[in-house]
């Protein structure tokens, strides 16, 4: 689990030689695992039945859109996971690194500057925000938090859509700058056509941001979140400032969702407000409890599989149950077509269940981290002393 | 969780029960002053139009006053709770076949009472039923996960109703006739006096069912320590079940208002709902009845300032900048005798 894990003494495989050996250099494991992303993903879409579904260039265009949710998830998982905040208005900031590109890269306000440093403006642009916000609100229980968050998320849309002559309104803001890489790497060529260097550019990004993460969870820093997050009295007893602590995790999530968001507007060249709604907040929250709260790589891993399935796995399913020609099904008066169903309006409603499911019997989530999963279990004793007095009271009676 | 947290009474004192009513007709009073500044002959139709929309949100706060009072949870899925009302009551009124307003008074009445009951009864057993599959279990669980499933199951209720009976906007025939109250100084609509009256009367009853009978008691005391009210032989569990009945029932009858009153209805319309009455029950101090009933009507006061002078567009802005202001000036809110925990 953590970086100063011990190498055991008897190495039974190559294999075990190979985690103890990442374990202890997890830099290293996540530079690997982007470099293997690199080269395998591109591969996998060639394979039927993926390649049935797209090309190899579809797929990656896909790819790179699925690396902006990753990015969303894994910052979330520092305020969700780590800290234990609830998030609601994640989208929030998202729209402000977006906006904050269109602002330094398009002929709107006439600037043009670099992608490279718009990615750290917007990122310090969104991270002044959540400082902004959060202060006020983490000084309060954490509930206060979602709420606020919850505005935030709803206003910031409202406040594009509205300010006309600040932010073009609902046609938001066209003609964004692509990247360039200035000829170096050999990954040129930005460009709606190609959405190789897009891919590159996003596994890079995720792999640095991955880096940072899983840097600062091991650190003192990440460390007081923890104890925050498990009893926030005791880690303030024991000298932690958890106002201060709180809001770094609060604002280091809105900086990476402030990276994604300008890399997201660099990707699609176009801003418009519609893009930035609750929905994306809530996609960017199931796939956190899905992949596991506060474990950073199954957080990664489930955002990019639930991505793919709502991206391509429910139209695919769509298209597959309809060419089964399946009979339509009479309840009463009710008429059932499966063939007819369009799988995509299900997909909240789907990720709806999926929470509630997943908290109720699962909520460490399907990659759990081994101290959440602690965590969460620890009210089974609880749970057992209570089932005791029940049956204490039906004794009684 | 101990005995600074919150309670579902009123002031306890004979002088503090005069606060809430004072400062509410203080609030009413500059609310019309600043209305009448910015809308001239047209003041008498907004004010009434400012305190029925009030009445609206207070009647959905009081459902996350009272749930947040007696399990601190803030239940995301009240607001779909009360748009979910909304849609029974278009359903009913259809199904009844009734297109348009009934002119008849004695039918008028009739179809009321099933509408208005219909929708209390459905919505308030689905927050029963919320409240059991979705809550309970998590009730010792970190505060994260019922925060969580809240959310969930606002976006369930949400696309239930939005792929299983419209996602678009649905147009709910105004059963009460449009025709107005001449008082010779002003004239106020049926509608309007009919949606006051009637939330009024909801809150009197729920004031009275709190303050006066056992059941009422049992919540009370829950509110306030629940392991002392269980020893004292408060079933825990009936009184939970029995809050979000009455909180949801709250909120199908706040539905059926949006309809008789607003006349459309959308499968979202939830979402905002909820912001602007959870903002009112913070306003008020979350926890406390009255306080939400005021912090209803302040938002319904303020919504319509804002439109008044020109920024209808803005009004979502407005609330939530008094819910951070409240938050950070007063956060245990106007009325507030209970602590907000700070830990």
């Amino acid at each position: 689990m953590t970086a100063t894990s011990t190498v055991p003494p008897r190495r039974p495989s190559p294999i075990g030689r190979i985690r103890a050996f990442f374990g202890g250099h997890q830099s290293l494991a996540i530079i690997a695992g982007a470099a293997v992303v690199l080269l395998v993903l591109p591969q996998i879409a060639l394979l039927p039945p993926f390649s049935g579904f797209g090309t190899q260039k579809d797929w990656v265009g896909g790819f790179s859109n699925a690396g902006v949710f990753v990015l969303l998830a894994v910052g979330l998982n520092v305020v969700v996971g780590l800290a234990g905040l609830l998030d609601l208005g994640y989208a929030a900031f998202f729209a402000i690194g977006a906006y904050t590109y269109a602002y330094g890269a398009s002929p709107f306000l006439n600037l043009h500057i670099p992608f490279w440093i718009m990615l750290i403006v917007g990122a310090a642009v969104a991270a002044a925000f959540g400082i902004l916000l959060g202060a006020p609100t983490l000084r309060l229980r954490g509930d206060y938090l979602a709420i606020v968050t919850l505005g935030f998320g709803e206003i910031v849309p409202v406040v594009i859509l509205n300010a006309n002559n600040y932010t073009n309104g609902t046609n938001g803001i066209t003609g964004l700058a692509q990247p360039s890489a200035y000829g170096l790497f050999g990954v040129d060529g930005f460009g709606f056509s190609n959405p190789w260097p897009y891919f590159v550019t996003v596994v890079g990004i995720v792999m640095v941001t991955m880096i940072l993460l899983y840097r600062l969870q091991d650190s003192r820093l990440g460390r007081a979140w923890v104890a925050i997050r498990e009893d926030e009295l005791a880690a303030a007893s024991m000298g932690i400032n958890t106002v201060t602590t709180k809001l770094l995790a609060f604002s280091i999530g809105a900086t990476t969702s402030g990276l994604a968001g300008v890399f997201y507007a660099s990707k699609l060249g176009v801003v418009t407000p519609d893009q930035f709604g609750f929905t994306v907040s809530f996609t960017a929250l199931a796939m956190v409890v899905l992949g596991g709260m506060g474990n950073t790589l199954g957080v990664a891993a489930g955002a990019f599989v639930i991505y793919e399935i709502q991206s391509t796995g429910l139209k695919q399913l769509g298209q597959v149950v309809q060419s089964l020609h399946l009979p339509v099904v009479a309840l009463g008066p009710i008429k059932v077509d499966i063939g007819s169903i369009n799988f995509i309006n299900y997909q909240y409603l789907l990720y709806g269940l999926a929470l509630v499911g997943m908290m109720l019997l699962r909520p460490e989530g399907l990659f759990p981290s081994r101290r959440r999963r602690q965590e969460l279990h620890e009210d089974t004793d609880e749970v057992a002393e209570f089932k005791s007095a029940e049956t204490l009271e039906a004794i009684d009676r | 969780m101990t005995a600074e947290a919150t309670a579902l009474s009123g002031p306890r004192f004979p002088v503090a029960r005069l606060r809430g009513p004072l400062i509410l007709l203080l609030v009413i009073l500059a609310s019309y002053a600043v209305i009448a500044f910015g809308a001239g002959e047209q003041a008498p139709a907004q004010f009434i139009n400012a305190v029925t929309i009030g009445a609206l949100y207070a009647l959905i706060a009081l459902g996350y006053t009272m749930v947040y009072g007696i399990i601190e949870l803030i239940n995301f899925a009240h607001g779909e709770i009360f748009m979910c009302g909304s849609f029974v009551s278009w359903s009913v009124i259809t199904t009844m076949g009734i297109t348009g307003a009934i002119t008849d008074i004695p039918r008028l009445v009739i179809v009321l009472v099933v509408v208005f009951l219909i929708s209390m009864l459905v919505m308030g057993v689905v927050g029963v039923i919320i409240e059991r599959f979705a809550y309970r279990r998590l009730r010792n669980a970190p505060r994260l996960a019922p925060l969580i499933t809240a959310i969930g199951v606002s976006f369930i209720l949400q696309n239930i109703i939005s792929v299983g009976i419209s996602n678009s906007v649905v147009t709910i025939p105004q059963l009460i006739p449009n025709t107005k109250l001449d008082f010779g100084v002003f004239s106020i609509s049926v509608i309007n006096v009919f949606v006051i009256a009637l939330a009024l009367a909801l809150m009197v009853a729920l004031h009275l069912f709190i303050t006066q009978t056992r059941l009422g008691t049992a919540m009370r005391s829950t509110a306030m320590d629940r392991e002392a009210a269980q020893l004292m032989g408060v079933n825990i569990n009936t009184t939970i079940a029995i809050t979000f009945f009455i909180g949801s029932a709250l909120a199908g009858a706040a539905g059926v208002v949006q309809g008789l009153y607003i006349g459309v209805t959308v499968f979202n319309i939830g979402f905002n709902y909820g912001l602007k009455a959870f903002t009112a029950a913070v306003l008020g101090g979350i926890g406390n009845t009255t306080g939400a009933v005021l912090g209803g009507f302040v938002i319904g006061f303020l919504e319509v300032i804002s439109q008044v002078y020109g920024y209808a567009n803005w009004s979502e802005a407005v609330v939530f900048g008094a819910l951070v202001a409240v938050l950070i000036f007063r956060p245990t809110g106007i009325l507030g005798q209970q602590l907000a925990d700070r830990a």
